[in-house]
């Protein structure tokens, strides 16, 4: 499992994480390691294996159409660390 | 070179449901920023989502309701992904195996009729609302994060701006009809994401296709399959490929515009949603909600002409929404008079709602009201005229329009004895005209009847009025 | 012995018998906070001062009636990830330095029914991701049996907490052993229930799919009642169980007689420190002595567990920590340019580098092209797995395993490669792959005294087989409510 740099930029991109470049020198060596752990997975034959997504057999987990209560405005943005206007605030967005 | 535009649509339409998809907040609209969040639709950790019921049983009405086939075993997944407008940065919605598939809804364009397919049908979440008011930032509003939506996708089976309008119409209408949702395209409840490609007519292989995305009105949708086609063939011209991506319609300039920054790591790494348990639906289930199917659009219509006898186009009218076949129907049912009932409600209606900034969905006067009044002109106890001047007091006021008649005093003349002496007095007044009639001039009995309009301020019966002038003129004429 | 010692059967016998008070019993152990947690540090936060005026308000209500429920009035630990609505919730990262959450884990909910006291909220690797608490952003956890030492992860202080006399009993969660692992570490008896057992609302979630919160107690008879407390359906929790609800301390006491005790080889290869395998040796001849049958048993696809653990759980973990953008809550980096950029810092600056390697596994294996290979593969063996333990739970009743191949490792000693803390993982997570239950008790202490762990495995609801062949062991080698060499004046 050869992982490049490119492979890690890619991957923090997505994950919206940024490094530096002896992190991702010492990414593609952990993560490396654990992905050729990994590949040993490879070995199996699952073809004909159906994948469990939840290994309860629970199905048709429903809530009524009810109103609740909600929280005010005050206690939604209460833990917000930017705000402004009753809202969330960000850096500018183009849309 | 003669090219064809192919066109797919995906249409987003918001669930009246009461609750939120997940949690329990409720989904009105136009409510103040973040007054309508909980920790679940907010993302906080730790919480989890809950299933509305009503989501599924409206989902399974609107495949029904689109010839779909509704699926025994659905499931939800997440589809990650960053974005300020989305609190768990991801959608939890369906990807393979969404509740419903293989749809079919048919449009007439110019007469000729055509299926347009429905590729597939599932449920997902709306994000909340980006708000660009500050001075130095972006505001996020979560109110609408959660409301649960269902997203219709077709085949690539339109071929003009006209066809895609005429198809979404048709949506929007059985949506409407079927009480999935109220389809206010002003405040977001449906929107239309458009893929279009251009290839040589008679060509099988598919162009290469660009999106536009939250196309929220009919006429935004045909600008933009207009213009875009047009640029499209503009750049194969010159022989140019097409990129594939996402563009911005931006209705104000009339332009289409690409997003290429946006494209970038569009990887939404799917996989089944772990807090969230398969949905199976059994055929009772299929066939109580298939039961409880209401007549749709084009039944509805096709019922108009055969029992009530209207002509397409009123039925057409009439059918437009379920509203306004339901108020019609009411009506019908206390006043047998379905042409007049259609006439009043295509006609005297319209400019009276507009005036109000109002629509059938919130009309201030009932249907029995509107029968009453038609009954009022039926026995003449009011003429055409005053009725038309009731039904706008009826708008104002609320009131009943036999209360109102009497309050104005707009109860027609009909009295003969009475009608006889001013008619007679005006008769007598205008000699000329009598002369005028005398010698063939028929003119001249519109402008007495104008006379007596005015004498009776609009009172008076016509018909009785006319039948009397007739015999006053004769009788002065000897 | 002082009150802070005891456990909480024992306090309910003195409570029952009006021998003490709650205030004293919450007095004792807030005593033995002042003195020992300096040198503990198993809690983030303390509560002390809530605790004992909770204390006395719970001793006015017990005098105006006489019935009082098991865990009333006893004082226990919250793991830092399980939300407590106007208390800090930080699952020891720096991303949740300020968090107050507006709402309550299930759990607290009902722990709160049932009277119960809340002392603190206890220290756990960050984001429970780790197997020794030293992943946490605020502070190292020590291993009371030897300061030096961890107490195991991810619900080190949890564990701490218990087996060092500063709370009756603690919940912690457990992934991928972070219950069991610890609780072997420490000396106490700590379960991982069946998935869906109890309720995931407010647990800060980790590996939606393998995530389960349980109790960490000083003997057996106090893990039955704290499991009776917690376990139920919440209707918030659309993956919890609707069950009839059993009384775990009913039938704990009746023995192994004719039970079928698995023993598996593969659990007993190499790596297995000396004294844990002669350990548990042991204990296999106390079951033979108590009338169990040892059976062997055999798994087919154990070498694939671990892999399909590490798949699993950091792709849900990269989706469920995606919400950590110093948006809505949390830490928010102090200068970044645009929004993209405020992603980054705030997500870089806030995980701590375990968390973001776990992050970047998961996106990686979830990512186009690879999703296949890891992540659907992952989900495969996991169906061979569960058949696995199916399998061999068709011929005997409880498994029994080491908890962990060694004891408590030096604190710093094993964090430089990842590899190697994974492979301490690899008896318990093959537990939450399969959903079963599991449970870990103190079978001994290694020559260096530190103690060594057993666990015992059953398929899924199986909770109450397992209470009753663990306690028959801990009955009959005495082997409850250990003391570490800790003592009071530290």
């Amino acid at each position: 499992m050869s992982l490049t740099r490119e492979d890690v930029t890619y991957v923090a991109n997505l994950a919206r994480l940024e490094f530096t470049p002896e992190e991702v020198t010492a990414l593609i060596d952990k993560m490396g390691a654990v992905l050729d752990y990994a590949e040993t997975l490879s070995k199996l034959d699952t073809s004909t294996v159906k994948a469990t997504e939840h290994v309860l057999a629970v199905q048709n987990v429903f809530r009524e159409d009810v109103p609740k209560p909600c929280l005010s405005n005050e206690q939604a943005l209460a833990n917000a660390p930017e705000s402004e206007a009753g809202c969330f605030k960000v850096p500018r967005v183009m849309e | 070179m003669e090219y064809e535009m192919v066109i797919g649509m995906e249409i987003h339409v918001e669930l009246g449901t009461k609750t939120k998809i997940f949690c329990s907040c409720p989904t009105k609209f136009g409510q103040e920023e973040n007054t309508h969040t909980c920790p679940i639709c907010l993302g906080m950790p730790g919480v989890l989502p809950v299933l509305n019921e009503k989501v599924v049983e409206y989902a399974t009405r609107a495949g029904l309701a689109l010839n779909c086939e509704i699926a025994h075993f659905s499931k939800m997944d997440r589809k990650n992904y960053f974005y300020p407008d989305l609190p768990k940065a991801y959608q939890t919605s369906q990807f393979d195996l969404p509740i419903c598939t293989g749809g079919v809804v048919e449009i007439e364009v110019d007469g000729v009729k055509k299926d347009i397919g429905i590729t597939r049908i599932h449920i997902e979440e709306d994000a909340g609302k980006l708000l660009h008011e500050s001075a130095d930032g972006t505001l996020i509003d979560v109110n609408r994060c959660g409301v649960p939506l269902v997203e219709i996708v077709t085949e690539p089976d339109l071929r003009s701006a006209e066809e895609a309008r005429t198809f979404a119409e048709k949506v929007r209408n059985i949506m409407e009809y079927t009480d999935v949702s109220d389809c206010k395209m002003q405040e977001g409840s449906m929107r239309f994401d458009v893929n279009i490609s251009m290839r040589e007519k008679g060509a099988t292989v598919l162009g290469t296709r660009t999106e536009m995305k939250n196309l929220n009105s009919f006429r935004a949708l045909i600008r933009a399959v207009q213009y875009e086609s047009k640029r499209q063939i503009v750049e194969l011209k010159k022989g140019h490929k097409i990129i594939q991506e996402t563009r911005k319609w931006d209705d104000t300039k009339g332009a289409s515009a690409s997003l290429r920054s946006k494209e970038e790591a569009q990887d939404y790494r799917y996989f089944p949603e772990p807090d969230l348990v398969p949905i199976v639906i059994e055929k009772e289930y299929i066939e109580k909600i298939k039961r409880e199917l209401p007549e749709l659009p084009e039944a509805k219509k096709q019922r108009y002409i055969d029992e009530y006898k209207l002509p397409e186009y009123d039925a057409g009218v009439l059918t437009a929404t379920g509203v306004t076949a339901r108020f019609f129907e009411e009506a019908v049912v206390l006043y047998d008079e379905p042409k007049q009932i259609s006439n009043w409600i295509m006609v005297e209606i319209p400019p009276l709602l507009k005036e109000k900034e109002l629509t059938m969905e919130n009309i201030p006067i009932a249907p029995v009201q509107l029968a009453e009044l038609l009954k009022l002109v039926k026995e003449s106890v009011i003429n055409g005229t005053s009725g038309k001047e009731v039904l706008k007091e009826m708008f104002n006021t609320g009131k009943n329009p036999g209360e109102i008649v009497k309050e104005k005093g707009l109860a027609q003349m009909s009295d003969t004895a009475e009608l006889e002496a001013i008619i007679e007095k005006i008769v007598s007044d205008n000699p000329k005209s009598v002369e005028d009639i005398g010698t063939g001039n028929e003119k001249a009995y519109g402008f007495l009847t104008g006379k007596v309009m005015k004498e009776t301020k609009g009172k008076a019966n016509p018909q009785v009025a006319n039948k009397i002038i007739r015999e006053v003129v004769a009788k002065h004429l000897g | 012995m002082e009150l802070s010692q005891k456990t909480i059967h024992e306090i309910n016998d003195l409570l029952e018998k009006k021998e003490v008070t709650v205030t004293e019993v919450t007095e004792s152990v807030v005593k033995r906070i002042d003195a020992v947690e300096k040198s503990t540090a198993a809690y983030l936060s303390l509560q002390t001062e809530e605790a004992l005026i909770a204390a006395r308000a719970v001793d006015r209500e017990l005098s105006e009636r006489k019935k009082r429920t098991p865990l009333e009035g006893i004082p226990y630990g919250l793991k830092d990830n399980m939300c407590t609505r106007g208390i800090l919730t930080t699952c020891a990262s720096k991303m949740l330095y300020n968090f107050n959450p507006p709402y309550n884990a299930h759990v607290y909910d009902r722990l709160i029914e049932e009277g119960g006291i809340l002392l603190g909220k206890t220290n756990m690797d960050e984001f429970a991701m780790g197997s020794s608490t030293e992943n946490s952003a605020y502070k190292i956890t020590h291993n009371p049996w030897d300061l030096n030492k961890v107490p195991g992860g991810s619900s080190g202080g949890s564990a701490v907490a218990v087996a060092a006399d500063t709370a009756f009993y603690a919940l912690g969660s457990d992934t991928g052993g972070s219950i069991r692992q610890p609780a072997s570490f420490c000396g106490v008896v700590g379960m991982k229930p069946t998935y869906g057992l109890v309720s995931r609302y407010g647990l800060v979630a980790f590996a939606s799919s393998l995530d389960q919160i349980g109790p960490l107690t000083k003997d057996v008879e106090d893990c039955a009642l704290v499991l009776n407390a917690i376990i139920g359906h919440d209707a918030k929790d659309s993956t919890s169980l609707k069950l009839e609800k059993k009384d775990y301390t009913q039938n704990l006491k009746q023995g192994v007689k004719g039970l079928k005790i698995g023993v598996a080889q593969a659990f007993f290869g190499e790596g297995l420190q000396p004294e844990v395998r002669k350990s548990l040796e042991e204990a296999v001849e106390v079951y033979k002595a108590l009338g169990a049958e040892i059976v062997d048993v055999s798994f087919r696809h154990l070498d694939y567990a671990l892999s399909a653990y590490y798949m699993i759980s950091s792709a849900e973990a990269s989706s469920n920590l995606a919400r950590y953008d110093g948006i809505r809550y949390g830490y928010r980096a102090e200068e970044y340019d645009g929004l993209v950029d405020l992603y980054k810092k705030t997500r870089s600056q806030g995980f701590g580098d375990e968390v973001k390697r776990r992050i970047m596994l998961g996106t990686y294996a979830l990512s186009s092209g690879y999703y296949d290979a890891y992540y659907k593969k992952a989900m495969q063996v996991r169906t061979l797995i569960k058949e696995d333990f199916e399998q061999v739970f068709g011929g005997c009743d409880v498994l029994l395993t080491p908890t962990a191949p060694t004891t408590a490792f030096g604190i710093g000693e094993k964090t430089s490669n990842p590899l190697e803390m994974y492979l301490t993982d690899i008896y318990t997570v093959t537990v939450n792959i399969a959903g079963i239950p599991g449970i870990s008790i103190p079978s001994g202490l290694d020559n260096s005294g530190m103690p060594i762990g057993m666990q015992l495995l059953g398929p899924i609801l199986s909770e109450e087989i397992l209470l009753k062949v663990a306690w028959a062991f801990e009955n009959e080698k005495g082997l409850k409510n250990l003391k570490a060499p800790l003592g009071t004046e530290v």
